[in-house]
């Protein structure tokens, strides 16, 4: 955050040209059950270069204005997943979105991912998603004996599910997805991308109990392709794509 | 509220606050959250066929409901030649017949399922659940009958 302008206290003098500094608004929507069952949008207003990011407006906030402020974060590089939060309306990574990209001209909204329980301000119990993922076996399942060496895949082969491994497991797109608002018990779509991660790997072999798994009441056949997911996916995956081709699997595999 | 209040933003309005760090708020849980106690799959298909079921009956109605709008409401004067007599004179074909039978199925089927889907989606507790869908499933069943009846012993001479 160090920039040579950082000394320059006149900002009104100086302009907005000669300053990357702009005093944006962060309405934070916040809730504290030791103090309130109330929730409450509090504003903060900082003066902050536009291309920092999100998280660090909150670093900004918690260090100097408000400590009580709750959110999580591990890496802070878009890579722990930690730190997914609806920005604007839009669930995001705080730590991959730039505040010259979400408008700082008007307030911006920052809040808890919706359809999980909000703990405390940012936090939320993330146990029903990780419930979900767990439920669909997402490991390497084989039969017989470990090879001495590695187990060899084709270019091909891995290429067939290469989109589904770039997930960070950050709940943007489950907490996206207007069926899993309404209903817990639907898998959410970043279960079955991780389910799809391994039905497409030709080394598994416990891809029909998944699939048979995802054929469930609660499968991918609750998905409406909102494409809600897709949208959300801070890491690009074709979400609505993969469930829509375990759906195909299913089918193909009946007929 | 602006920088100048560094403390929570959060508190008592109206005073002291009954809730505390011994005695925290409850939460908000979202509907039907998913556990460990979540129960496994019923390993049926039929969710499958009921998905399948809706993209192709959707198809064949697209066809079958145009058809039928334009024959009842734009072809030939339109809804003003839509009598007894009108009626009579199609279903003495059984091809209207099949037409109206496949329509009446295809449609009532189509709707419930969705309706089903809705329930799904939107009851939360299980019992409104089942009672709506024991609505929906009784007044389908009823309609698909009646009109199923209607259309086989429709008698032209009533009068």
């Amino acid at each position: 955050m160090a920039t040579p302008t950082l000394d320059k206290t006149d900002k009104a003098e100086a302009g907005f040209a000669d300053t990357p500094y702009i005093t944006a608004t962060f309405r934070i929507r916040r809730f504290n059950p030791e103090i309130s069952d109330e929730v409450q949008w509090q504003d903060f207003q900082l003066s902050i270069d536009p291309k920092e990011r999100v998280l660090d407006a909150l670093h900004k906030i918690k260090w100097e204005q408000d400590g009580t402020l709750t959110f999580r974060r591990s890496c802070a590089h878009g890579i722990c997943g930690s730190d997914a939060m609806r920005i604007n309306g839009k669930n995001r990574l705080a730590c991959k979105t730039l505040i010259k990209d979400i408008n700082p001209e008007k307030p911006i909204t920052v809040e808890a991912i919706k359809g999980l329980t909000v703990l405390k301000d940012l936090v939320v119990d993330m146990d029903p998603f990780f419930q979900a993922y767990r439920d669909v076996m997402p490991f390497l399942v084989t039969k017989g004996n470990e090879p001495t060496r590695e187990r060899l895949q084709s270019p091909e082969d891995r290429e067939r599910f290469d989109d589904t491994t770039k997930c960070i497991l950050c709940a943007a797109c489950t907490s996206s997805c207007p069926v899993f608002w309404n209903d817990g018990q639907y898998f959410g779509p970043a279960a079955i991308v991780n389910a799809h991660r391994f039905i497409f790997d030709s080394r598994d072999e416990a891809g029909e109990q998944r699939l048979e798994i995802l054929n469930d009441r609660d499968g991918v056949w609750r998905c409406r392709t909102t494409f809600n997911c897709t949208d959300a996916c801070p890491r690009g995956i074709e979400v609505t794509k993969a469930i829509q081709e375990v759906k195909r699997a299913l089918i193909t595999r009946r007929f | 509220m602006s920088t100048e209040t560094p403390t929570s933003a959060i508190g008592d309005v109206e005073g002291v606050s009954p809730y505390g760090v011994d005695n925290p708020a409850p939460v908000i849980e979202p509907p039907r959250q998913r556990t460990g106690k979540t129960p496994k799959g019923s390993r049926t298909n039929f969710e499958m066929y009921a998905w399948l079921f809706m993209r192709l009956s959707g198809i064949v109605l697209v066809v079958l409901v145009i058809g039928h709008l334009l024959i009842q409401l734009v072809l030939d004067g339109g809804v003003s030649k839509i009598g007894f007599a009108f009626v009579a004179g199609r279903w003495a074909s059984p091809f209207w017949q099949v037409w109206d039978l496949a329509m009446l199925w295809l449609a009532m089927l189509h709707g419930a399922n969705g309706l089903r889907t809705v329930i799904n989606d939107y009851a939360e507790r299980d019992n409104t659940r089942f009672w709506l869908k024991m609505l929906l499933y009784t007044a389908t069943v009823f309609t698909v009958l009646l009109g199923t009846l209607v259309i086989f012993t429709f008698d032209p001479n009533i009068r």
